[in-house]
């Protein structure tokens, strides 16, 4: 289960035909697995990794450290869900250490991040700072170098 | 000066037939858009942690020779790997590093044959046995194996190639090209042969850990072989290490101290930056390498299933990362297979008379390459084989 895991990960296009022959099982078994992990949402989503630079798309992505004090009986999660509630908060971690939420906004201006933290974030109750860092560049992401210099150049035919 | 300098050759090279090979590389390095299942080297870039560790050797100026054998340290982790796998042997003596299994290889040769001695070579085989036999004076005997017998050596056939003057049986199983694999009962039945005939066996366990199907079994490791075996192996595919050039040999004492009079002179030691690195492989590789394994797991089962849609009839080959499929029923040789297959669809496989007897109507296809290189080469594959009226079924996975 795994391995077919491991596979749409790498390559979500993938069909159970394609599947079953790259593992050794039969189609159909395949197609029942993955209907049962898309129902119990062990697979939640689908999607395609972007490079939206080289998509001529200029915004930004920023990393919000957020410190907050947390709620009787519901700890940080009720916070937590007023902010990851915003369509462009794309991701969210409680973290421990120095900070105790990571969000994650993507694909936005300048101007709407600085706006998002003023207006929305910070003056949320049980917010007590945030300190935000702009994405410079992206070098990996999910896994994937974004811009992959390496090359096997292997010879076309070798004993 | 005489007119020609192949008069200054020596008989003995000149003897040795140009690598079928070759001629395929010159023809398909010219052309554009080949996809080549001719690689006999993993697609994998070596991990970056053994890189990594390389790159830092350099950094502390790890420049300099090692001891004639090998860093310690080194030969300690392969006598650790060897002892996981059933054989035990004394780091200080019993283990030699050499540039690839391809130094070893040739110093065994060297150091145990004389001239007349018969080495029992199974074939199909990689293509080094024979023209290094040669090289060492052996006589090179090629017992061929056959698709029926999944291109494992039975003792029968082994029997039959032994005469007063055999002295060697070379094994090498997971088997370049034919990607066969040989279990311990197998193995057992030919252990059996080598001990009532008193031969030695070298034994190329090169891709001992791209083994699919049962476990790999060390031939070392089997009751009473370990001290007539001579094990060699090396970092090259289970690692994706081949540009490093390391192996290693294990052997008994006696005979690794007399491999290391002539690697002393010839080689002196293997090189440091890639003693170093293959160190890093054995104690942190583990996990890079099963993923790696995996990795060929699944598109052996590609290409299995691709022939078998396309028409081409193919034993399921359970190690390296070859298949073998037969192309008999083509009405065309291997070589002329694979010239038209290159010519027409573009796809290099390398025809299976180069690698010995037991080879003439297959190719070897490497499937070390992308799912989608392999993919796209089997419905080129197809299509040749359509136009021939030969695909006998609709390839279903593409
Ligand atoms: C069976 C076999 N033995 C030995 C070698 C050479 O290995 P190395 O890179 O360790 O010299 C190869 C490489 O293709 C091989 O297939």
């Amino acid at each position: 289960m795994h391995e077919i895991l491991d596979l749409l990960q790498n390559n979500s296009r993938l069909t159970a035909a394609q599947i079953a022959v790259l593992t050794g099982r039969k189609e159909q078994e395949v197609k029942t697995m993955i209907e049962k992990l898309e129902a119990d949402k062990t697979i939640i989503k689908y999607f395609t990794l972007i490079n939206w630079e080289k998509a001529g798309v200029e915004k930004v992505s920023a990393l919000i450290e957020v410190k907050m004090a947390p709620q009787r009986d519901v700890g940080f999660d009720a916070v937590a869900e007023r902010i990851y509630r915003f369509p462009e908060v794309k991701t969210v971690h409680l973290m421990s250490g120095a900070y105790d939420l990571a969000v994650l906004v993507e694909e936005v201006t300048m101007k709407e991040v600085a706006m998002f933290v003023a207006t929305k974030l910070a003056t949320i109750e049980n917010v007590l700072s945030t300190a935000t860092h702009f994405v410079l560049k992206t070098y990996k992401q999910n896994g994937f170098i974004l811009e992959d210099k390496e090359s096997n150049k292997r010879l076309v035919v070798t004993p | 000066m005489r007119t020609k300098w192949s008069e200054y050759i020596n008989p003995a090279v000149q003897q040795i037939p140009p690598s079928g090979i070759r001629r395929f590389f010159d023809l398909a390095t010219e052309m554009e858009g080949v996809i080549s299942l001719g690689v006999g080297e993993p697609d994998f870039v070596t991990p970056w942690h053994i890189r990594e560790a390389c790159i830092y050797s350099l950094h502390r100026g790890r420049t300099t020779y090692t001891s004639n054998h090998g860093l310690l340290e080194l030969r300690e982790g392969i006598a650790d790997y060897l002892s996981s796998q059933g054989a035990r042997y004394n780091p200080r003596k019993e283990i030699l590093v050499t540039v690839g299994v391809s130094e070893a290889l040739d110093l065994a040769f060297r150091t145990l044959i004389c001239p007349g001695d018969e080495v029992i070579i199974p074939t199909p085989c990689y293509v080094s046995y024979l023209p290094c036999t040669e090289l060492a004076g052996g006589v090179p005997v090629t017992v061929a194996t056959s698709m029926e017998d999944q291109f494992r050596l039975t003792a029968d056939k082994l029997e039959a190639a032994i005469t007063p003057k055999s002295k060697v049986l070379l094994l090498c199983f997971p088997n370049n090209p034919t990607g066969a694999v040989m279990d311990r009962e197998n193995l057992l039945k030919i252990a059996e042969v080598v001990r009532k005939h008193d031969l030695l066996v070298i034994s190329d366990e090169v891709y001992d850990r791209l083994t699919y199907t049962g476990q790999h079994t060390c031939f070392a490791a089997l009751p009473g072989m370990q001290e007539r075996t001579i094990v060699l192996n090396g970092f090259s595919k289970a690692y994706a290490m081949t540009g490093w050039r390391l192996g290693y040999a294990a052997a008994n004492e006696e005979f690794i101290a007399a491999m290391t009079k002539i690697h002393q002179y010839t080689m002196l030691c293997a090189p440091i930056t890639a003693q170093v690195s293959a160190l890093e492989a054995l104690r942190h590789g583990k996990a890079a390498m099963e993923d790696m394994v995996a990795h060929y797991n699944r598109r052996r089962r590609l290409v299995v299933q691709g022939f078998k849609e396309i028409g081409l009839p193919c034993f399921e080959p359970g190690g390296a990362f070859y298949a073998f499929p037969y192309i008999g029923n083509t009405g065309l040789t291997a070589t002329e297979f694979a010239e038209n297959l290159l010519l027409e669809e573009k796809v290099a496989v390398i025809p299976g008379d180069v690698f010995g007897p037991g080879g003439e109507d297959c190719v070897r296809c490497s499937y070390a390459s992308s799912v989608e290189d392999l993919t796209e080469a089997l419905q080129r594959m197809g299509r040749f084989l359509k136009r021939r009226g030969l695909q006998n079924s609709k390839v279903v996975y593409i």
